[in-house]
């Protein structure tokens, strides 16, 4: 059997998940209590306006016609019309999917930078100064609010010692880069809490695994037992934790994004709720869960390009 | 099933906290933990009980001759933010909000998710699939954005923060619940029970729920302070407590305004969302050593 063997029934699987995706974002807006059209317009509300918006919305349908209209329109790459923005809602969202996206990306290559030798040297020297070290620290960001986190790295790099710019986007990558440290790395630290710890079990039972003592009694030296068999072994058994916990970056980022005022989705989000703007709460609810789907499946196909035993498991 | 998809973080989350439970150590260092952590709960939930009593400002009464005052002003403790509001009064009045988060989002769902888990793992077939396509289904969007999805249709109240937090926390215990049923349903001492005769209710409550449950409430130290986190992240965003109720994270993000001149007002109110927080992950690791010893 091919290493990408269950790809196929995992496709499957993902268009399983994204039909679910659609009906639950559709029923969304059915937890609007009342009349949605008088939520939307508010004081402003007039009969004509009211049937305007409920025929836009597909309210005065029966409801499984509402769900041909939504699916229809999805199909046709659209998400209805922002109240807010008097322009298409997928507009609005494809303005705002860049920072989202370089900010998921910068934090997950900062947070592997971080844990993945501070996890791997707390594995190797259980009990020891970095291990004990490196669990304080991780207990304590564990608790941490993101956004807290952010708040005090401006206090102490933006206000105190002035190294980092207070918010925004920046231009071209390397203002990219620059505007957006801060915001990663707060992400990446709550997201490095997860690696450390698996990381760290993994070096401890890979350590005791017996290619490890064949590989040091065919004399092979230490080093190259650590970085050839233990630690490809290691990273190995986190790539599935890196994958999943990405869905918990995704969430950091909405918070991060609003204590840097970056124009990314998860400010977006926010700013629509208080707006009233629905189309786009459920179009950004949408995209983000497509985000997940799709990080999802790329960790799979990653874990089965590195260790072909992955690919050949059957499961359920 | 591949790992990608058969694990959940919070599955992850439990595994690495059971298995930071492996190492070894002595049986006073063990206890250790769960008490310092029990001490520091307790210590934060009588301070807030007893806030009338301790502090004696009101969190809402305006001081204008005395805004922005810095800590240990006399008579402020921690001083004032803009308005001249005792900043040690709203911590005490606002954690009110945030313990009741942490305590009544999750209880709500341990218990029901914990039903459904071992009710969806006992009797397996139609409804268990069912179920597991809807955990699934959840899992497939990032907490914090459905969260505020839901919060935003039902409109932001500290209510409707409960309301969302219940629809969507239940599954991960529903997720571990069913895992641990499953495995325990083909085990001598269910077979033994069911051998001798008794009813799916018996044999789910008394000999399966027992021996599984540290699974869940192990967990539920984590969530705990994951809803904690959230209650303050919700706050944070204005969909949470409105203003002028204090709250730990509005009162962050009231701070936020005044970072350049008073940076005690974002600060302390996160010191005490992390106070609060390693309070409960520590209760969690002392539990995991005690309840299951066995496990690497």
């Amino acid at each position: 059997m091919s290493r990408f063997g269950s790809l196929p029934r995992r496709l499957v699987h993902v268009v399983i998940v994204l039909f679910g995706i659609t009906l639950v974002t559709f029923f969304l807006l059915r937890l609007i209590p009342g009349d949605p059209a008088l939520a939307i317009l508010g004081s402003s509300y007039t009969r004509a306006r009211a049937q305007a918006i409920d025929a836009g919305l597909g309210l005065d349908r029966p409801i499984w016609s509402q769900y041909g209209l939504f699916m229809d329109r999805l199909f046709h790459g659209s998400l209805g019309f922002s109240f807010f923005y008097h322009e298409p809602t997928t507009r609005v969202i494809l303005r705002h999917i860049p920072p989202t996206l370089f900010l998921v990306a910068y934090s997950a290559v900062l947070a592997a930078l971080i844990s993945l030798p501070i996890g791997f040297a707390a594995g190797l020297h259980r009990g020891r100064v970095i291990d004990q070290g490196s669990r304080v620290f991780f207990t304590l960001s564990f608790a941490m609010p993101a956004f807290w986190l952010g708040i005090i790295f401006i206090l102490i790099f933006s206000v105190h010692v002035p190294v980092f710019p207070i918010s925004g986007f920046g231009s071209g990558l390397i203002g990219h880069l620059y505007y957006l440290f801060l915001p990663a790395l707060t992400i990446a630290l709550g997201f490095s809490t997860v690696l450390v710890r698996s990381l760290r079990t993994a070096t401890i039972s890979t350590l005791h695994a017996e290619f490890v003592d064949t590989a040091q009694m065919k004399g092979i030296p230490w080093r190259q037992v650590l970085r050839r068999h233990v630690f490809r072994n290691a990273v190995l058994a986190v790539v599935a934790v890196y994958g999943v916990n990405l869905a918990f970056l995704i969430s950091g980022t909405v918070l991060v994004e609003n204590v840097f005022s970056l124009p990314g989705l998860g400010t977006l989000l926010v700013n629509s709720v208080s707006d009233r703007d629905y189309p786009v709460v459920q179009g950004v609810t949408l995209v983000f869960a497509v985000l997940i789907v799709g990080i999802n499946l790329l960790t799979d196909v990653v874990q089965a390009a590195l260790d072909p035993r992955v690919g050949q498991e059957i499961g359920t | 099933m591949s790992t990608g998809w058969a694990a959940s973080p919070s599955e992850l989350l439990m595994r690495a906290a059971t298995r930071a439970a492996g190492r070894r150590r002595s049986a006073v260092r063990r206890r250790l933990t769960l008490i310092a952590g029990l001490a520091m709960l307790g210590i934060a939930v009588a301070a807030i009980l007893l806030a009338p009593v301790l502090v004696s400002q009101s969190p809402t009464t305006i001081d204008a001759l005395n805004p922005l005052a810095p800590p240990l002003t006399p008579g402020h403790l921690l001083g004032t933010d803009q308005f001249g509001r005792d900043v040690l009064a709203r911590i005490l009045y606002g954690g009110r909000i945030d313990l009741a988060i942490a305590f009544g989002a999750t209880i709500v769902t341990l218990v029901g998710g914990t039903i459904i888990g071992l009710v969806a793992g006992y009797l397996g077939g139609r409804w268990d699939s069912f179920l597991m396509r809807i955990v699934d289904l959840f899992f497939a969007f990032p907490f914090l954005v459905l969260v505020i999805a839901i919060i935003a249709m039902l409109g932001p109240s500290i209510f409707n923060m409960f309301v969302a937090i219940w629809i969507t926390s239940w599954v991960a215990y529903a997720r571990i619940m069913r895992a641990q049923t499953v495995v325990a349903k083909r085990q001598q001492y269910v077979l033994a029970a069911r051998a001798l005769g008794y009813g799916r209710l018996r044999v789910m409550l008394r000999h399966i729920l027992p021996n599984v449950v540290s699974a869940v409430i192990i967990f539920s130290m984590v969530d705990a302070v994951g809803n904690i986190i959230l209650a303050a992240s919700l706050g944070f965003l204005g969909l949470g407590a409105q203003p002028p109720a204090p709250e730990w994270g509005t009162m962050i993000a009231d701070g936020q305004n005044y970072i350049l001149s008073a940076w005690w007002l974002a600060t302390i109110p996160g010191l005490a969302v992390v106070f609060v927080g390693v309070a409960f992950s520590l209760i969690g690791d002392g539990l995991a050593d005690i309840l299951r010893p066995g496990d690497r």
